[in-house]
C-alpha cells in the first residue's frame, strides 16, 4: 500500500539528500551527497563533465532508475518523506516533482494538447482553457504562441520549444522542478529568457537546476552546489553555499579553480 | 581537373609531403567503379520485375481459336439469332436440347424463373453450344505473326473461328470456376482470399501489437526473455509449409469443433470438416505473426526515448505513457510492417494446399466455416493443367492477384501517411 507524501510543508528545505550514493551496476557514480534544497529559492549544481551532476538531479524525481537502473543509497526527503522509501509511489513523486530536460522535448501534438495532456491524465476537472493559458503565461510563451495554440508543438523555435516544455511541467502544478541543462541547447537570447523566466518562477516554485554554465549559475541561482569527482572516481558535492559566495570567496581551492576558469 | 598548386609542407610534419600518396584520381576512381556496381545491381533488379510482368501479360492478351460444338446460327429461332433471343425463349431452347434429368438439375441448383437472362444465355453457351479451345497464342506471337497464325488455323481447324481477346475481363473477375477456360472465372478465388485475409488479420495484428508492446516496453532483460525474442526471430524463417502442417494438425484436426462451425452450430452444408476460412486464415495468422512481432517491435523502438521520458516527467504512469505517446507515434511503422506481412500471406500458397484448400468448387464463400478457394491456389492449380488456355487463365489471374496485393500496399501507404502528417 502506497502512502501520499505530505502535502504542503513548511519547513525550510522542500529537499533534502542525505549520506546519498547513487550506483550504476557496481559502478559508484554519486558518493557521500549532502545537499538542502530551499523553498522558493533557485538551487544550481555545478562542476566539470562526467561529475554526476545530471545523475543526482535524476535521483531527485526516481527517474533515473526508470532508465538507467540505477540503485542508491542513503536518503533523499521530500517534505520529510523519505523518497525512495518502499511505501511511496514514484510515479506521485515525478507527479509533485517535475523536470525539464537538456534538449527541448515535446510531444509531437499541437501546443495546447503538449499543456492539456498532463493535466487531463491527473484527472483535473477545470476549465482547461484557463489553464493552458495560465500555464503558457507563467512561462512567457503566451503572446508569442496564442494565435496557433492548434499548430504542433514541434513547429516552434529550439527556446519557445523548451519554454513550451517549462509550461506542460507547471500545467500539473508541481513543487519542485528540476532542470537538467535547459539552456545548453539554447542560443544566447533564448538562454536569457529562461533565466528571466526561473527567476519568476521562484515565487510559487522551488528549482534545481545543472548548468555548465558558470555565468548562468552566477546570474541566476540563489545556492550552488559544486561538484567534482573524488579520488574513487564517484562524484560528490565538495562545496555548497550561496552563490555569491561560491563565486567571490570559495572555502574550497578546487572550486576556486574551476570558477574562475583555470580548470574544467 | 586542373591541379592546384602543392601546399608549402606544414611545419613538425616532417621534410616535404612525399610520405603522403594522395592520390585523388585514384580515390575518385574506386569510388566510380563502386557506384557503376551499385547501379549495375539495381538495374538487374528492375530487368528481373520487367521480365516477370512482361512474361505475365504475354500470357493474359492474344489470339483464341475455337469450335462451336453447335453452331449458334443453327439455333436461331423465327429468324432471331441466339444473341436476341429472350429469357423465355432461351429457357425453352434448353429444355429441347438438354436431358430432362440435367434440365431439372439446373432448375433445382436455382429456378430458371430466379435467373437472369445473361445467366440462362451463359447456361445454354456452357451445355449447348460448347465453345471449345482448339489452340491459344500469346502476346507475342499474335502480334507479329498474325497472318501465319491465320493461314495455319484455315488449314487445321475450318470451322474454328480466330479471335484477339484478354484473358482478364470485368467478366473473368465476376465470373465463377468454370471447367471451361473460356468461361472460367476468378471469383470464388478472390472472395476466397479476402475472407481469409480478414481472418489473418483479425487474428495476427491485436496479438502481433501486443506482444511487441510486451517484448518492448514491459519485459526486463533476462534469459527467459531473451529465449523468446530469439525464437521469434527464427520462427520468421520457418518454411510456410511447415506452417501448413502445423495448421493441418492444430486448426484443421485438433481444434475442428470450432474450426468447422460445430461448437457455433453453424456448420456449411458443404463441409463437414475442418478445412474452412477460419482455419486458413488463422494458420496464414500464425504464418505473419513473427513477422508482425518484429515489425512492431522495431516501430516501438525507433519512438524517441526522450518523449517516454518527456511523459514520465509529468507524472504519467507506464500504460499512460504506452497509450498516448508510444503506440501514436509507433503506429505508421507498425501498419507498414503489417501491410508487408498480410501482402506476404495473400500469395501464399503451400500452406493453404496442406491445409486444404479446394481446387475446384464453383459456388462462393458465405461464411467462416465455408470451403475455399484462394488466388494463388487457383495459378497454382491452373498452371499445372495440360491445356495452354488455362495457362492463359493462370495469368490473367495473376495480375488480379498483383492489382490486388499493389492496392494494398496504396492503401497502407495511405494511412501511414495520414499517422504520420498528424504533426
Amino acid at each position: 500500500m502506497t502512502q501520499p507524501i505530505p502535502q504542503n510543508g513548511t519547513s525550510k528545505f522542500v529537499l533534502e539528500a542525505r549520506s546519498l550514493g547513487i550506483y550504476y551496476g557496481n559502478f559508484r557514480a554519486v558518493i557521500g551527497v549532502h545537499l538542502p534544497v530551499e523553498r522558493n529559492k533557485i538551487t544550481a549544481i555545478i562542476g566539470p563533465s562526467g561529475c554526476g551532476k545530471s545523475t543526482l538531479l535524476r535521483a531527485f524525481n526516481r527517474m533515473n532508475e526508470l532508465f538507467a537502473g540505477t540503485r542508491i543509497e542513503g536518503e533523499i526527503n521530500f517534505e520529510g518523506q523519505n523518497l525512495y522509501d518502499p511505501s511511496v509511489d514514484p510515479v506521485e513523486v515525478r507527479y509533485r516533482i517535475g523536470m525539464v530536460f537538456q534538449k527541448p522535448n515535446p510531444f509531437p501534438k499541437s501546443i495546447y494538447e503538449n499543456i492539456a495532456w498532463g493535466a487531463r491524465i491527473h484527472g483535473f476537472k477545470g476549465n482547461m482553457d484557463d489553464l493552458v493559458e495560465s500555464c503558457l503565461r507563467q512561462s512567457a510563451l503566451w503572446d508569442e504562441v496564442k494565435d496557433k495554440l492548434k499548430q504542433s508543438g514541434l513547429a516552434l523555435s529550439g527556446g519557445q520549444q523548451q519554454r513550451l516544455c517549462i509550461a506542460r511541467a507547471l500545467a500539473v502544478q508541481p513543487e519542485v522542478i528540476l532542470m537538467d541543462e535547459p539552456a545548453s541547447a539554447l542560443d544566447p537570447i533564448a538562454t536569457l529568457k529562461i533565466e528571466e523566466l526561473m527567476q519568476e518562477l521562484k515565487k510559487n516554485y522551488t528549482i534545481v537546476i545543472v548548468t555548465h554554465n558558470m555565468q548562468q549559475a552566477a546570474r541566476a541561482s540563489d545556492y550552488t552546489a559544486m561538484m567534482m569527482i573524488n579520488d574513487e572516481r564517484a562524484g560528490t558535492v565538495i562545496e555548497f553555499d550561496e552563490t555569491n559566495r561560491i563565486f567571490t570567496n570559495p572555502k574550497d581551492k578546487r572550486t576556486e579553480d574551476y570558477v574562475t576558469g583555470r580548470f574544467g | 581537373m586542373k591541379t592546384l598548386t602543392p601546399a608549402p609542407s606544414p611545419k613538425g610534419r616532417g621534410e616535404s609531403t612525399t610520405e603522403y600518396n594522395v592520390n585523388i584520381e585514384g580515390r575518385n576512381r574506386i569510388g566510380l567503379v563502386w557506384t557503376l556496381i551499385f547501379q549495375a545491381s539495381t538495374i538487374a533488379g528492375i530487368i528481373a520485375l520487367i521480365a516477370l510482368l512482361i512474361n505475365i501479360v504475354d500470357g493474359a492478351f492474344g489470339y483464341v481459336a475455337y469450335e462451336a460444338k453447335v453452331d449458334p446460327a443453327s439455333l436461331a429461332v423465327d429468324g432471331i439469332s441466339l444473341e436476341e433471343q429472350s429469357k423465355e425463349q432461351l429457357v425453352v431452347l434448353l429444355k429441347s436440347k438438354l436431358s430432362s434429368g440435367a434440365f431439372n438439375k439446373l432448375d433445382k441448383d436455382k429456378p430458371f424463373t430466379d435467373r437472369s437472362r445473361a445467366d440462362v444465355y451463359q447456361v445454354v453457351i456452357e451445355r449447348i453450344v460448347k465453345y471449345k479451345v482448339v489452340e491459344v497464342w500469346n502476346l507475342w506471337p499474335s502480334l507479329t505473326q498474325g497472318a501465319e497464325i491465320r493461314v495455319e488455323i484455315a488449314e487445321k481447324y475450318p470451322n474454328a473461328q480466330l479471335k484477339f481477346v484478354s484473358w482478364l475481363t470485368a467478366d473473368f473477375i465476376t465470373r465463377p470456376q468454370s471447367s471451361e477456360a473460356v468461361s472460367t472465372g476468378v471469383r470464388t478465388a478472390i472472395l476466397g482470399s479476402f475472407w481469409t485475409i480478414i481472418f489473418t488479420i483479425l487474428f495476427a495484428f491485436p496479438i502481433g501489437v501486443g506482444a511487441a508492446i510486451y517484448l518492448e516496453e514491459y519485459a526486463t532483460d533476462n534469459w527467459l526473455n531473451r529465449i523468446i525474442q530469439t525464437n521469434i526471430n527464427n520462427l520468421a524463417g520457418v518454411p510456410s509449409i511447415v506452417y501448413g502442417i502445423l495448421g493441418l494438425a492444430l486448426f484443421v484436426r485438433a481444434l475442428e469443433p470450432l474450426t468447422s462451425g460445430q461448437i457455433f452450430g453453424l456448420v456449411d452444408p458443404t463441409t463437414a470438416n475442418g478445412r474452412t476460412i477460419l482455419a486458413a486464415g488463422l494458420t496464414l495468422g500464425l504464418l505473419v505473426l513473427p513477422i508482425i512481432i518484429i515489425n512492431a517491435q522495431e516501430a516501438i523502438r525507433a519512438v524517441p526515448q526522450s518523449l517516454r521520458k518527456a511523459s514520465y516527467g509529468i507524472g504519467a504512469t507506464k500504460w499512460q505513457t504506452i497509450w498516448s505517446h508510444v503506440i501514436p507515434n509507433a503506429m505508421p511503422g507498425i501498419l507498414t510492417g503489417t501491410i508487408l506481412a498480410v501482402s506476404r500471406a495473400i500469395g501464399e500458397t503451400a500452406p493453404l494446399v496442406v491445409v486444404g484448400a479446394s481446387t475446384a468448387i464453383s459456388f462462393d464463400p458465405t461464411s467462416p466455416f465455408s470451403k475455399f478457394t484462394t488466388l494463388p491456389i487457383q495459378i497454382y492449380q491452373w498452371t499445372s493443367r495440360p491445356q495452354a488456355e488455362f495457362r492463359s487463365a493462370a495469368a490473367a489471374t495473376i495480375l488480379v492477384l498483383l492489382i490486388m496485393l499493389l492496392s494494398l500496399n496504396a492503401s497502407a501507404i495511405l494511412l501511414r501517411n495520414r499517422f504520420s502528417r498528424r504533426y
